[in-house]
């Protein structure tokens, strides 16, 4: 049995019809869709076990806190982590962006260097744009090679003994370039510089290994990965969270409160002040676990597979030209694409008349689009449920909107 | 097959000034510039008028932007030219609409309307 037969039933969104047509959902690097178990998950718990953890002396409350808390121990797991307390949950990958770039940044001096890259989400790059206008410091971009790949010699060339943060993303969410990240990780370290990773478009696909990855902190977004929308996921090496100040402040942070100061609580609650989203903890453990359940390397298969057909068929449309690295250079499961003489957004809008949701625009990565000299990108992407039909379906649709506006 | 479904969605007025726009061009002798971004798409209209007296005498526009905006900027310079700057002022969404005869969905509405806010722009100021 293929990857989608066994997924397919169990999402319920796909039953829907859109505009007269099934609805061929390629859109999951936005956000996926999500199975029943995390729906059902969630709804339990609110109907069973919802109360305010952590500090809630009854039945509710501790069943609470067991749930939330078990969601830890699993993303620990999933993610190959070392401890439980160096799994810190945060609102998404763009609120565990801002807070390490607040954090990380709060104590540099004028002139330090934040190196990011150009294929960035602008959520890997403008919080460090903030920090770096209230620090006074230098931000600079690795560029990227032609065909979408990281410059690592210009990254060799930009790292100095003033560069303090590398932050980068593992998997672009428009080439779907698969970056190197142990490799930059290294350069990076030889400048004693802090590693961040964006694993916003990574977690969902591939097999992920802290203890082999070598980066000092990466983030993601559980709903990209089946799970609820609302709750991210922010890992840091334990000797890298003990030397950060807190941020931001609140209840559950703290161990002891004067009116002038105060003492923080042990990792990770120190960085996850205020009510948690427990009901978002729950989903995304059913998400772990549906993912777990059909392991990450068919996962990955199967997106592979899904991504090759659609780089095949959409290269071989006449005036359509698709971006990212080479056929052949493993990628992420999206796949960016110009039809010539068309503005994306009526592309995206012409194959949501046939029932085909893919985005459109610059996917938050402007500089990006300004590199490779387009004003936006169409986008298909791909998820566990996605099959090779609606990957044809996409090819036969590109084909065919040409025709009605170029 | 896309093509029944396209044409509720881009009506025949919006297909034809995407491909052949009237008003798309550089204007020599501008004197009131503007331009603008959308910032959810990142499309750019930049629309010149040439204002003599209190006349709009010349309208032009160019820009990265897609059909619906695109054919939205060639409508708002047709119906500006040639009229006193109140009136080219009092111009709204509505009367860009009567001429585009589509269906615009709420997503697409600012597609509509960024030649306007840049219309308001360049009467309010927007110096050559």
């Amino acid at each position: 049995m293929t990857l989608h037969e066994l997924t397919r039933g169990d999402f319920p969104i796909l039953a829907r019809v859109v505009n007269g047509h099934p609805l061929a959902y390629l859109d999951s690097a936005a956000s996926s869709q999500k199975p029943r178990t995390v729906i059902e998950a969630m709804s339990q718990y609110y109907e069973r076990s919802h109360a305010n953890v952590h500090r809630s002396i009854h039945t509710l409350g501790e069943e609470a806190t067991e749930l939330y808390e078990a969601a830890r121990d699993r993303v620990q797991r999933f993610i190959g982590a070392a401890r439980r307390e160096e799994v810190v949950f945060t609102r998404g990958t763009t609120d565990g962006l801002n807070l390490l770039a607040d954090a990380l940044c709060a104590g540099l001096a004028p002139g330090d260097e934040v190196l990011i890259t150009e294929m960035e989400h602008h959520s890997n790059i403008v919080p460090w744009q903030l920090a770096a206008r209230r620090q006074r410091l230098a931000l600079r971009a690795v560029p990227i090679t032609g065909p979408g790949l990281l410059d690592l010699d210009a990254l060799d060339r930009l790292l100095t003994a003033r560069t303090r943060v590398v932050a980068f993303t593992h998997v672009s969410n428009v080439l779907g370039t698969i970056n190197p990240v142990a490799d930059i990780c290294a350069r990076a370290r030889r400048v004693g510089a802090v590693t961040v990773v964006d694993g916003a478009q990574a977690a969902p696909h591939l097999a992920l290994d802290m203890s082999v990855l070598g980066c000092d902190f990466y983030v993601f977004s559980p709903h990209k990965m089946l799970g609820p929308t609302g709750i991210g996921v922010l890992w840091g090496r334990r000797e890298r969270l003990l030397g950060l100040e807190p941020t931001r402040g609140g209840g559950e942070m703290i161990k002891e409160v004067w009116i002038e100061h105060a003492e923080w609580n042990d990792l990770p609650w120190r960085f996850e002040p205020g009510t948690p989203p427990i009901a978002e903890a729950v989903g995304l453990t059913a998400a772990v676990e549906y993912l777990e359940k059909l392991g990450m390397d068919r996962v990955a298969e199967h997106e592979r597979a899904l991504t090759r057909q659609a780089l095949a068929g959409l290269t071989a449309l006449p005036g359509v030209r698709v971006f990212g690295p080479p056929a052949g250079v493993e990628r992420g499961a999206v796949v960016a694409f110009a039809v010539e003489g068309l503005h994306p957004h009526d592309v995206a809008a012409l194959l949501d008349a046939e029932g085909i949701a893919v985005r459109a625009g610059h996917h938050c990565a402007m500089p990006l689009m300004r590199r490779l000299g387009v004003v936006g990108t169409s986008r298909a992407s791909f998820s566990v449920f996605s099959t090779p039909a609606e990957v044809a379906r996409l090819v036969r649709a590109v084909a065919d909107v040409r025709a009605v506006l170029a | 097959m896309v093509r029944t479904a396209a044409r509720a969605l881009y009506s025949d007025v919006i297909r034809e000034r995407w491909r052949r726009p009237k008003f798309r061009g550089e204007l020599s002798g501008a004197n009131r510039i503007a331009e603008d971004v959308n910032p959810l798409c990142g499309d750019r209209v930049r629309l010149m008028l040439s204002l003599v007296g209190d006349r709009v005498a010349a309208a032009r526009f160019i820009g990265d932007s897609c059909a619906i905006c695109t054919a939205s900027a060639d409508v708002v310079a047709e119906l500006v030219s040639g009229k006193p700057a109140a009136e080219a002022r009092a111009l709204e969404p509505a009367d860009v609409l009567a001429v585009l005869q589509a269906d615009i969905r709420p997503t697409r509405m600012r597609c509509v309307t960024l030649p306007l806010s840049v219309l308001a722009k360049a009467l309010n100021g927007g110096g050559a």
